[in-house]
């Protein structure tokens, strides 16, 4: 690839060819407002609030899908750029019940990032909410078209990504909306539930059932971890509030998975909490399970197996291990077999 | 996996036998969902219509049972028409004179009377298969849950030498794993024959070298007894003690009749576990554990991609982690493991396992890195046999033969019954089914019956019905469905309400020990 130079704000840089003036820019930590744009879903071009100025173009240019060539001078924050952008936010805001009081996507929304740095407290052009129907059909997602904004990334996302099909937009003009299969409530569709469209909306139109009113995302530790069910090994971010994992979302920036995950991955956390988890050892005394200290337990099953060991041979014991638990787990339990025991009467479901 | 996930979705053929990816592995769905999408054929052969045919170039559907005779006849084909790679033969493999004889034996024609697909098709099939400049293979349990398991994954690996499909990008065979890390728990030799890295417990040299390691003066040289032979031992009363660990067997098991007759036998059962599952009934002893998002440590994936797995918040209780239950065991039997942190104990995996020798904490700190990765300096391998250097020298072609299954219906129980797992819930549902939301989507286990059967049966859907095997029966709504083809039903084992475990036949595989849930012979009764 051929290497160029371009002047963005009256910064020379040097990049390579084939990227857009929005990426170069973002590399070089200037900020560019973008709504529709995802590295995900590539560029759009929907949104438009992503405008710059370039000498020798007419008009205004969409850096998200404006290719930076050699020689560019790009201006990103001129008078007449910021008066475009406050009114594309201000007719956002205007078009929809962008009310971010209770709002989920609060603090993670882009149309309310783009609005702070525009300054704007409200939108100066009459509000045209056509208060859509909340739809709560979805066990695990809500949608609330009041605050789409028609950005496709969702459409993307669930086409080019996750390639389940189910998003498209539908109907005409004003009544454009983003509709599941034949327009049918998401919970009816054929929609598989993997969440690629909530990670990807900028606003609070998408956002996961199960998270709502457990905490904004500012007051979330994000914790990246592996997912605990089928072997793809997808990264995600636990995100967790007193002691309490609230919401779940893909890792974009690592493989395997870049981002994507399954209803299990996404939705499959709260087992975690179950008020069903074993909290204590137990022991069975007289048929029934008594709740005992771990010393007890501890003394109980290791005199107990040294007792079967010393009657009946290390080879009458036998353990299985577990493909669910870590490596350094599974190692500790066959070293316990081989070493402790005495025996290689050891194995998990790898082979059931 | 030989090859890696990143390759996928730039495949120019993907060939998916006896996977159900979009519901077992959604996210590598995906990823061939795109490359379909991109232009890449998406051959699949599988017993059921399964979601992925709606992108697919083809759909072969087979009989439960008769891969070994549908991959032989796709060799038989590839041969006459000298597809095959003759090259990559003669130069990194031997065994082919044995691999053309054997497949010589299954001609389409013949081939169909046991598989079911027109000769045309398997000629088809054939042609794309060896036509192809490169072909990924893909399978799951499809392949390995058959009395003929092993050599199953075999004649998966003789299709894939025979085009010289290995040891590059967008080529070879690749196992994709059902558990989040059941690559882990084998590349950490808990196995009965082997430590890690798949060092063998017979070989005097390594058991020396684990023995100073691990500061003992001995360890056994006995190759151990494999899950199905243990469960047999517990009746014949030779083990008195099972330590389990994280698995549920009552559910997961086949035969469930047989399983529990067998742990009722025991002097010792210690359960190990998050949950007081259905196994746990029959524990003396519970320990409390806790669950992957309360633990530091490594999880590998089925590309062989150790990944970092970390602490997010505390166990509920007194659950402990599961190093830390077995050092204290471990400690009161007289043997200290001094270990405090998980990652003392990567780093004693990392000395005793020359593959893994290059990967730390450190390294894997943002991404995983895929195994063999000799030395610190190595960044890891995407893809094995890299200019087809072998471990056992040139590869080995081990043909095989095909046989029945174990059970084959009959007029008593004339339905084949398949198992395998659904999108909404895993396995046996103890995350799942504690998981807000899952049984919303998916209450309750379905049976998937065809409309020819069903109709024969004045069966209708949503009906609940008695599905009967030799080994027990089960309650269950009917889903009726052209997912199967007549003569074939599917269940799975998310639900204690109505297991499919309790029907399925413990029959397995010589080699692996790996059971037959995928045939059985079941009949079908009305509910009265």
């Amino acid at each position: 690839m051929k290497n160029i130079s371009l002047n963005i704000d009256g910064k020379n840089i040097k990049t390579v060819e084939r990227k857009t003036v929005l990426n170069v820019a973002r590399e070089n930590g200037i900020y560019i407002p973008t709504l529709c744009y995802h590295p995900r879903t590539k560029q759009a071009g929907k949104c438009r609030i992503c405008v710059v100025e370039v000498k020798g173009l007419p008009g205004l240019r969409v850096s998200c899908s404006l290719e930076a060539k050699d020689g560019m001078e790009v201006l990103t924050n001129t008078g007449r750029i910021i008066e475009t952008r406050k009114m594309i936010v201000e007719l956002y805001l205007s078009s929809g019940r962008h009310n971010c009081i209770s709002c989920e996507g609060s603090g993670t929304c882009e149309l309310q990032d783009a609005a702070y740095h525009l300054g704007i407290e409200k939108s100066s052009f009459p509000n045209m909410t056509k208060d859509i129907p909340i739809d709560t059909s979805s066990p695990m997602i809500i949608r609330d078209m009041n605050k789409c904004i028609q950005c496709y990334r969702c459409i993307a996302g669930c086409n080019d990504i996750a390639v389940n099909e189910v998003l498209d937009m539908g109907f005409r003009s004003s009544r454009m909306t983003v509709v599941c299969d034949t327009n049918k409530p998401m919970g009816k569709s054929s929609c598989v539930i993997c969440g690629e469209c909530v990670q990807l909306c900028p606003t609070g139109a998408l956002t996961e059932r199960k998270s709502a009113t457990k905490g904004r995302d500012w007051e979330t530790g994000k914790i990246k971890t592996t997912c605990p069910y089928c072997g793809v090994g997808c990264q995600m971010y636990l995100h967790v509030r007193d002691n309490e994992i609230i919401k779940v979302t893909g890792a974009e920036d690592t493989a395997p998975n870049y981002g994507s995950l399954c209803i299990k991955g996404r939705f499959g956390y709260d087992f975690v909490h179950s008020h069903e988890r074993l909290r204590s050892p137990l022991l069975r005394k007289n048929g029934e399970f008594a709740e005992v200290s771990w010393e007890d337990a501890l003394d109980f099953t290791a005199k107990k197996l040294l007792e079967i060991k010393k009657n009946h041979g290390p080879e009458s014991i036998v353990g299985i291990g577990c493909a669910r638990t870590t490596n350094e787990n599974n190692y500790v339990m066959m070293k316990f077999m081989r070493a402790v025991i005495g025996t290689n009467n050891v194995d998990h479901c790898a082979r059931t | 996996m030989t090859n890696s996930i990143g390759e996928i979705e730039n495949s120019p053929v993907i060939f998916i036998i006896g996977s159900n990816t979009t519901e077992t592995h959604p996210v590598i769905a995906n990823s061939m969902k795109r490359a379909a999408k991109r232009g890449s054929r998406l051959i699949i052969a599988d017993p059921r219509k399964i979601d992925l045919t709606r992108w697919a170039t083809r759909h072969y559907q087979h009989k439960v049972g008769s891969d070994i005779a549908l991959l032989n006849s796709v060799m038989y084909e590839i041969i006459k028409n000298e597809w095959h790679d003759r090259e990559f033969i003669k130069k990194y493999t031997e065994g082919f004179d044995e691999l053309e004889k054997t497949v010589s034996e299954y001609p389409p024609e013949r081939v169909f009377e046991i598989c079911g697909i027109p000769a045309d098709d398997i000629r088809e099939l054939a042609m794309i298969l060896g036509m192809a400049e490169r072909v990924a293979l893909y399978y799951t349990l499809g392949i390995t849950e058959h009395i003929t398991g092993t050599d199953n994954v075999k004649t998966c690996a003789n299709l894939q030498m025979l085009l010289g499909n290995i040891g590059k990008e967008y080529t070879g065979v690749n196992p994709l794993r059902g558990q989040n890390n059941v690559q882990g728990a084998c590349d950490m030799g808990v196995l009965p024959d082997v430590f890690t890295d798949y060092q063998k417990v017979s070989n005097p040299v390594v058991r020396e070298n684990f023995a100073r390691a691990w500061s003992v003066e001995s360890l056994p040289d006995m190759e151990g007894t494999k899950i199905p032979a243990m469960f047999d031992g517990m009746l014949h009363g030779d083990i008195r003690a099972l330590y389990l660990v994280g698995e549920n067997v009552i559910m997961s098991e086949p035969n469930q009749s047989h399983t529990i007759k067998a742990l009722e036998q025991l002097d010792l059962l210690i359960v190990q576990d998050i949950f007081f599952n259905e196994t746990a009934k029959y524990a003396h002893v519970i320990l409390p554990a806790a669950c992957f998002a309360e633990t530091e440590g490594t999880f590998t994936n089925t590309e062989r991609r150790i990944q970092r797995v970390r602490k997010a918040v505390e166990p509920p209780g007194q659950a402990k982690e599961d190093w830390w239950i077995i050092s204290e065991l471990a400690k009161r039997m007289g043997y200290a493991m001094g270990y405090t942190l998980t990652e003392q104990i990567w780093e004693e995996i990392r000395k005793l396992t020359p593959s893994m020798s290059g990967i730390t904490y450190e390294r894997i700190e943002r991404e995983g890195i895929q195994w063999p990765c000799p030395d610190l300096n190595h960044a890891g391998t995407c893809y094995l046999y890299c200019d087809n250097v072998f471990p056992c020298g040139k590869a080995k072609f081990q043909p095989a033969q095909w046989k029945p299954a174990a059970e084959v219906p009959d007029s008593e129980y004339p339905f084949v019954l398949t198992t395998g797992r659904r999108l909404w819930h895993y396995h046996t549902g103890t995350q799942t089914r504690r998981s807000a939301g899952f049984d919303d989507v998916f209450p309750e286990e379905l049976i998937e019956v065809n409309g020819k059967d069903a109709g024969k049966l004045d069966i209708k859907n949503g009906d609940h019905i008695w599905v009967v095997s030799r080994r027990g029966r089960v309650r269950v709504k009917t889903w009726v469905t052209s997912r199967v083809s007549p003569g074939l039903c599917f269940m799975t084992f998310h639900f204690h309400e109505a297991c499919a475990n309790v029907l399925t036949n413990n029959a397995f595989d010589p080699v692996a020990g790996t059971a037959e849930y995928k045939v059985c012979a079941v009949r079908l009764e009305k509910e009265e």
